[in-house]
């Protein structure tokens, strides 16, 4: 998908001026509240009339103020998931579904019921009325009713927002999982870091109606971590659990990690903090944490007053982060060998 | 025994047919103009908004005033569109149907309103990205999300059109058989000497036809509700 877009739009004191050029499928477009991430999806999507600008998707012009050009909402085939749901409460599940599908011409009729239906899990739902599904049921409908229409670009507004932690994290891999199988190519409006680095491939960071820079999500993170006292949020997506002692084992690359707060799930994903990796220079023959990987140093790199270290441990890696003094003293180079320590309640299940 | 003359049963009649008329007649101009005033911003939105309601703050009579200078021979519709078409409206009932439509249309519209108000824009911005035109989207989300509204405003203004007088008298006249309606006889019969006793049959007539209404109203909220 390529999208150029260069659009000014203003309301009252707020003034849109978003210049850019990207090329992708999964695009992230992330900015604190009120810097106009929605203002902008609501332009591209034709929801709102820009002031003036230009809007071209797959070199087809959607809006040109020079030459008064502005196809409707309607014919752009740019759908829309949002905050909350918004299902149509006049119809069932499957009439939510359909909404789109039948609005769409039968040329672009690639993504049917049944395949949606399948991969979002809501067979059993189809017959029901939309008022008394749980909040996850509702978003899932809501996310296969854009997929239906079979558009070319999703656009999803905060998708995540208004629901909470656990629900969150069982909603992301539906939506992962859907844009992939029925390769969709999306932008994902968020403030949340940690869901634009699941959700997306590149970035465009927006800040008072300007886009601010283009970038990725995992090159954000890091370059925030030296400011944030959380420090760096490791994702490890782990598989296989088996119980050991009052623990969970879970194969990661060549070796097993071993994390109290586990689950009997096949696979879950976990957050691991920066600031809960301990670096040894040589191997200390006995540590009270449940994990000691040999780790190979990757990458070393300023993040703010700290250090970051970009660790290769069997295959997999993980950022770790030490005061300057401590660099020093473990000569953190890139190349050389340290043992990280990681207690096993510092991992977090997500969802 | 009280017995009712062929023209008291007539009156009855046109009574619940001006009503049910003048309705219908509205429903979709009341849908229309509530969906103009609630979504769509344009000049002039606040003289139509005057207009609407006017008749709610003006003297039926009044009404009726105008609407027989308008409509009468001389009058501008009268006279260039009515007329040159062979059509007679004053002093039939018809002019009595659009006396009702004109007093009860306010109360319409502003039911409808109501009941557009409630409906999330998110919705009908949801429609048109999924592939909705605009009057797809009218027809497949506002309307049926309206439908409460609809039909609040619809018994509403068929009560309000069963007890219409003074803009039906003046354009209308009080012709029994022809033009009177409900009120009109009782009117007739309370000015007249010893007809105080068909007056009350006819209010007794008037209050049977209002308490079916308003249950009606009752159970079919109910049933809306039932289905949520």
């Amino acid at each position: 998908m390529e999208l150029r877009v260069g659009l000014r739009k203003s309301y009252g004191t707020f003034f849109l001026d978003a210049d850019f050029a990207i090329n992708g499928e999964r695009i992230g477009i992330f900015g604190p509240s009120g810097s106009g991430k929605s203002t902008l999806v609501s332009l591209i999507a034709g929801l709102h009339h820009p002031d003036s600008g230009l809007i071209v998707l797959d070199g087809e012009t959607l809006f040109d103020s020079r030459q008064r050009l502005d196809v409707r909402a309607e014919r752009r085939r740019i759908s829309m998931v949002f905050q909350r749901p918004h299902l149509f409460p006049h119809l069932s599940v499957k009439g939510n579904l359909l909404y789109g599908y039948k609005r769409c011409a039968h040329r672009h009729r690639e993504i049917i019921l049944d395949s949606v239906v399948e991969v979002l899990g809501i067979e059993n739902l189809l017959d029901r009325g939309v008022k008394n599904l749980s909040g996850g049921e509702k978003q899932r409908v809501a996310i296969g009713r854009a997929v239906l229409s079979n558009p070319r670009l999703l656009v999803m507004d905060e998708p995540l927002s208004a629901l909470d932690d656990t629900l969150k994290f069982q909603i992301i891999p539906f939506l992962k999982n859907t844009c992939r199988v029925f390769e969709i190519p999306y932008l994902f409006i968020s403030h949340s870091l940690l869901e634009m680095r699941i959700m997306t491939d590149q970035l465009l960071t927006i800040a008072e109606g300007r886009i601010a820079e283009e970038t990725t999500a995992e090159a954000l993170a890091r370059a925030r971590m030296g400011g944030s006292p959380e420090g760096y949020t490791n994702l490890l997506r782990l598989a296989a659990p088996r119980r050991i002692d009052g623990f969970y084992g879970y194969r990661w690359g060549d070796q097993e990690l071993f994390v109290s707060a586990g689950s009997d799930e096949p696979e879950a994903l976990f957050e691991l903090s920066s600031t809960d990796i301990i670096l040894f220079k040589r191997h200390p023959e006995a540590t009270s944490a449940r994990n000691l990987l040999k780790c190979r140093v990757v990458d070393v790199f300023e993040a703010g007053s700290r250090v970051g270290v970009e660790l290769e441990c069997g295959g997999q890696r993980l950022i770790g982060q030490v005061v300057s003094q401590a660099a020093l003293e473990l000569h953190l180079v890139k190349g050389s060998e340290v043992y990280a320590a990681i207690k096993a309640a510092a991992f977090n299940k997500l969802g | 025994m009280l017995s009712f003359t062929s023209a008291d049963y007539s009156a009855i009649l046109l009574s619940l047919k001006v009503a049910v008329t003048a309705t219908l007649l509205s429903l979709p101009f009341g849908f229309a103009t509530a969906y103009l005033m609630t979504y769509r911003k344009f000049r002039g939105r606040i003289l139509l908004d005057v207009c609407v309601n006017l008749p709610l703050t003006l003297p039926p009579v009044v009404v009726g005033y105008l609407l027989l200078l308008l409509l009468g021979r001389n009058g501008w519709i009268g006279k260039m569109v009515l007329q040159p078409l062979g059509i007679n409206l004053i002093f039939t009932w018809k002019a009595a149907v659009i006396a009702t439509a004109v007093v009860g249309f306010p109360l319409m519209v502003r039911s409808i309103r109501t009941g557009m108000e409630t409906i999330d824009e998110r919705l009908i911005q949801a429609s048109r990205t999924l592939g909705a035109g605009l009057f797809d989207s009218i027809f497949t989300v506002v309307l049926p999300l309206s439908m409460r509204g609809l039909i609040a405003g619809s018994i509403l203004m068929f009560a309000r059109g069963l007890g219409e007088f003074g803009a039906t008298i003046i354009v209308a006249g009080n012709i029994p058989g022809v033009t009177q309606t409900i009120p009109l006889a009782i009117y007739e019969y309370v000015s007249s000497p010893r007809g105080d006793v068909m007056a009350m049959a006819l209010c007794l007539v008037s209050i049977a036809i209002s308490v079916v209404v308003l249950l009606f109203h009752e159970w079919l909220s109910a049933r809306m509700v039932r289905t949520d």
